[in-house]
């Protein structure tokens, strides 16, 4: 279609659909007041049965945890997708690092910005750790967690040690941290299957105080397992990616 | 024994993430490689097979965590199935087993993340076809969709792959976040993400708005998965540049699944609330014999064999659609067992293709006229698949089809019989088209379209072989397709099938299993059961849609030596402008189809409830 | 106010398509179907609003204080962080395109038609 019509028949069918939608609205109960049943009930018995006082990580791992396992694997499968599509080619070959812009003058990484990437590598380590390993007392968990340990990783690329970064996080490990990640996840379960109970049954003991480290069973071990995966995840799916831009050229480079 | 249920999803899972992990060690060992991705499959295979038998009797529900509802509220997910889901989630296992043992000799060299998203995109489809839980059934819906999109672009060097893998995705995407807003939609009013709470709930007051522009929202991704009109374009593009054994799976399952996810939310959740049976049959019915008749007419024109024979879906889907869409228990027996045929027929016809592309190094119609004339055990099988792709007694889809047409005419649809002769006569002609020019060397070959000519030609990186004599884990799949073709047709399974449609098509009988663990000894579903067995008439429109087939075949292969056409141009030529203005391959145009597609079928459903 | 937020989800799912079917640039239709998505973290975060409620965490209130739906929160979450990776898998395909044809442009790149 030419580009003018394709906007009208776009327009046209947009409007239909947003007056279809809004026609239906009316049906919602308004914002802020939503009758449940799922929430309050999920409420009223999470603390008690789970000894999680973080009721979103229970939901997450324990309620609807089995979600939660085919969400892993959609990152584990987009990770391994982003793999495939920027491994090396046939007829391109590796190359050192070097800027592409060579009319213009490249500044080194700042002094600064390296200082500072550099320290906060360790705390952004422990913070992401502490959020993957919290999933049952508040609002943290394997995801958050997992996205935080990786942007660790990344702040020793900003501070212009990529092959520092390389060197720490090679493919091999990352793909079998994640691995590791995402099958231990699959595994709880089936473990539980092994006892005789319901696939992601929480057989670990739950712990006497609500929302301490121990507690909770397996809801604390999956997210445990969940923020490695999305850590190692992440970490592969950025070092692909600059593997791809520094490193890989076509042909004679 | 249901255990069998989370079994049959946490393995393929598991192994895939276990052939990731030690992937350094696996890099050397292919045959272990293939061996282990096989035997998940098979097993993967016969846990479903087993599901489907062990529940002939009633559903069975499974809940994940062991949180079983109370008071009616659910509060976890549960896998709820009967055999017409565990038969459809057995059919996926069974094209992917087949479909890596085709890959065993097909793929010279892959890398361990083939395997490993093969098994996710099963887990994926099993999950969908298992789960009673409606966002659960979006998780598995985009685990499939993130799985084939890599496996698409697996070949990112050529255009094609980037052009197929990115329509591909960015339309299915568009889609899932559609129906993912018709979730919120729906759980805002109604509180509740399992099928049966939703359909319980809603069912007790009269016909919504809301429940109107939910269901429309929640069905978008479904009809793009499932290839309708205008729904449909990203299809072609993503199967001319996937791999080959990917193909098999896309037009034997993926499509069908989509189809099924429409069927099972409308006839778990949204069948009694929305009310208005007939023009909701009347909508639907539209949208299948539109896309029926689109997909055979683009499938004619087509010399790209993977293209046409991804056009030869289109057409079938439409079909598919057209008998979940009359709404009585025998259409929907009638399209099981047509999808059951068809994932047969045309998962044979691809790695046929496959075998071609290995052995010749091409797909273009055109230029392989006459060429594989020593691939003789490919030659029959394909004309023989081809043959069961037109509806030929006693292929399963023959089978499936009369049904269909049964149940139409008995409701006062007569005229579906002559659509479906049409549409199978036009898909079955191409494909003879290409047995009788490629294997038989017959009549002469089709006008040389140069663009199409490199298209085809930029095949020939996915596989190599060129080989004196094709292997035979290459042969034996597409045999063993075919010969199962062949049984679902003979085997006698009217009675179960349409047993088991009932069941599907009770709402009140699934509520009570779901939420309340009851066992319901005779459902009833909303239309009468009738009659599922072979007819005359069936069996004349099935020898009448297969010599049809055969003389159109003849007439495209043979038209230049007729004195009438000698001295006119090719026919056809003159619509390719109209057919690439539609096709063209460009996103923008399919979102802006989409969204007009949604907007009419909105309008029509906001008359309908309204 | 009882019907805005979810006006606001037609709107950003609506600027999001508009920026699809208008795009000459594959990156930018990418960003923009990101933006689609956008609006289903508004719709299901909007729909479990309860208004006056507090967060359900209750490791520094009582245990029966009444809070938000836990569900959507959850759902929501897994949903953002799996849309980063699949973003990158096809933005890795755009980057293929760019490095392999020069162009972004997904007129240029449609290479099968009718």
């Amino acid at each position: 279609m030419r580009p003018a019509l394709r906007r009208w028949v776009f327009l046209a069918g947009a409007a239909g659909l947003v007056a279809f939608y809004l026609w239906g609205l009316s049906g919602l109960p308004g914002f802020g007041n939503y009758p449940g049943p799922y929430g309050p009930a999920i409420l009223r018995i999470a603390v008690a049965q789970t000894h999680a006082t973080g009721v979103v990580s229970a939901v997450n791992f324990e309620y609807r945890g089995f979600d939660t396992v085919g969400e892993e694997f959609i990152l584990f499968t987009a990770a391994a997708g982003t793999a495939i599509v920027l491994r090396m080619l046939r007829g391109e070959r590796e190359r050192p690092p070097a800027d592409e812009a060579r009319d213009r003058d490249v500044p080194p990484t700042s002094g600064a910005v390296r200082t500072v990437a550099l320290m906060f590598t360790g705390p952004v380590v422990v913070a992401g750790w502490w959020l993957a390993s919290h999933a049952q007392a508040n609002p943290s968990g394997g995801f958050q967690g997992g996205v935080v340990l990786a942007t660790a990783f990344i702040l020793i690329y900003l501070a212009g040690e990529f092959l520092t970064f390389r060197r720490l996080s090679p493919t091999a490990i990352a793909d079998a941290v994640e691995a590791a990640g995402a099958g231990g996840f699959a595994a709880i379960g089936l473990a539980a299957v092994c006892l005789g109970l319901p696939y992601l049954d929480n057989f670990l003991p739950l712990g006497q105080i609500p929302g301490a480290v121990s507690s909770s069973g397996t809801i604390a071990l999956i997210s445990f397992f969940v923020g490695l995966e999305v850590a190692a995840a992440f970490i592969l799916i950025v070092s692909e990616l600059l593997e791809q831009t520094l490193l890989i050229r076509h042909g004679g480079g | 024994m249901d255990q069998l249920f989370a079994l049959s999803v946490a393995v393929p899972l598991l192994v895939a993430a276990a052939l990731v992990g030690v992937k350094p060690l696996l890099s050397g060992r292919r045959r272990t490689l293939d061996a282990l991705a096989i035997l998940t499959a098979a097993s993967v295979a016969a846990m479903l097979l087993v599901i489907m038998i062990r529940t002939d009797g009633g559903d069975r529900v499974y809940w994940f965590a062991g949180f079983r509802p109370f008071h009616g509220i659910v509060i976890g997910i549960d896998f709820a199935a009967g055999p017409l889901s565990a038969g459809l989630a057995a059919l996926a296992a069974v094209l992917v087993t087949a479909v890596m043992i085709f890959s065993w000799r097909y793929f010279r060299q892959v890398a361990t993340y083939y395997h490993a998203l093969m098994l996710t995109f099963l887990a994926g489809m099993t999950g969908f076809c298992l789960t009673g839980d409606i966002f659960d059934l979006f998780v598995w819906f985009e685990l499939m969709g993130v799985s084939a999109y890599a496996l698409t672009a697996y070949r990112p060097e050529e255009r094609g792959p980037i052009q197929g893998a990115l329509n591909f995705a960015i339309t299915n995407s568009v889609g899932a976040y559609l129906s993912l807003s018709g979730i919120g939609l729906i759980y805002g009013r109604t509180g509740a993400l399992n099928m049966a709470q939703i359909g319980a709930y809603i069912s007790r007051h009269p016909p919504d708005r809301l429940v109107a522009v939910a269901f429309l929202l929640i069905i978008a991704g479904l009809l793009v998965k499932g290839a309708i009109v205008p729904f449909h374009f990203w299809l072609a593009d993503a199967h001319a540049v996937a791999p080959t054994p990917l193909c098999v799976l896309f037009s034997g399952v993926m499509v069908e699944l989509g189809l099924y996810g429409i069927a099972r939310v409308y006839w778990s959740m949204f069948g009694s609330a929305l009310g208005h049976r007939a023009a909701i049959s009347h909508l639907f019915l539209a949208l299948g014999v539109a896309t029926a008749v689109a997909g055979a007419l683009f499938c004619f024109r087509e010399r790209h064999i993977k293209r046409l024979l991804a056009f030869s879906t289109i057409s079938h889907a439409g079909m598919f659609l057209a008998g979940i869409a009359l709404l009585t228990p025998l259409g929907l027996a009638g399209t099981a067992v047509y999808v059951a045929g068809h994932a047969m027929v045309k998962g044979a016809l691809f790695l046929c293709a496959g075998i071609v592309l290995h052995r010749l190094g091409s797909v273009n119609e055109t230029w392989l006229h006459g060429r594989g004339r020593h691939l003789r055990i490919t030659g029959v099988l394909f004309t023989l698949a081809g043959l069961g792709l037109a509806d030929l007694p006693p292929f399963g889809t023959f089978l499936g089809k009369g049904w269909i047409e049964d149940t139409g005419s008995a409701h006062g649809m007569p005229w579906l019989t002559p659509v479906f002769i049409l549409c199978a006569i036009l898909v079955g002609g191409a494909v003879l088209r290409v047995a009788g020019g490629v294997f038989y060397g017959l009549g002469d070959p089709p006008a040389e379209d140069r663009r199409m000519a490199q298209e085809a030609a930029e095949e020939t990186s996915e596989t190599d072989g060129g080989g004196q004599r094709t292997p035979l884990s290459m042969l034996i799949p597409p045999a063993v397709l075919a010969a199962l073709a062949v049984a679902i047709g003979l085997t006698p399974l009217g009675p179960a099938v349409e047993a088991a449609a009932v069941r599907f098509q009770d709402q009140a009988a699934y509520d009570a299993t779901v939420l309340h663990g009851a066992h319901v000894a005779h459902p009833v579903a909303p239309f009468p059961v009738e009659a599922a067995g072979v007819t005359v008439p069936d069996v004349v429109t099935g020898l009448v849609s297969a010599a049809g087939a055969l003389l159109l075949a003849c007439l495209a292969l043979y038209w230049r030596r007729l004195p009438a056409l000698r001295r006119g141009y090719e026919p056809g030529t003159g619509l390719t402008a109209l057919a690439e203005g539609f096709q063209s391959g460009v996103i923008n145009d399919y979102v802006t189809w989409m969204v007009l597609g949604l907007a009419c079928i909105g309008g029509v459903l906001a008359l309908i409830i309204g | 106010m009882q019907v805005f937020p979810f006006i606001v989800v037609a709107w950003i799912a609506g600027v999001g398509l508009y920026g699809i079917v208008t795009s000459r640039n594959l990156i930018h239709q990418i960003v923009c179907l990101i933006v689609v998505q956008s609006s289903t973290y508004v719709l299901l975060l909007g729909v479990g609003y309860v208004t006056g409620a507090v967060a359900p965490y209750y490791y520094d209130v009582p245990v029966r204080t009444p809070a938000v739906d836990p569900v959507v929160q959850a759902l929501a979450l897994t949903d953002v962080v799996v849309e980063a990776a699949v973003t990158a898998l096809l933005l890795s395909v755009a980057i293929q395109a760019h490095k392999r044809f020069g162009t972004l442009d997904p007129h240029e790149l449609a290479e099968f038609k009718g």
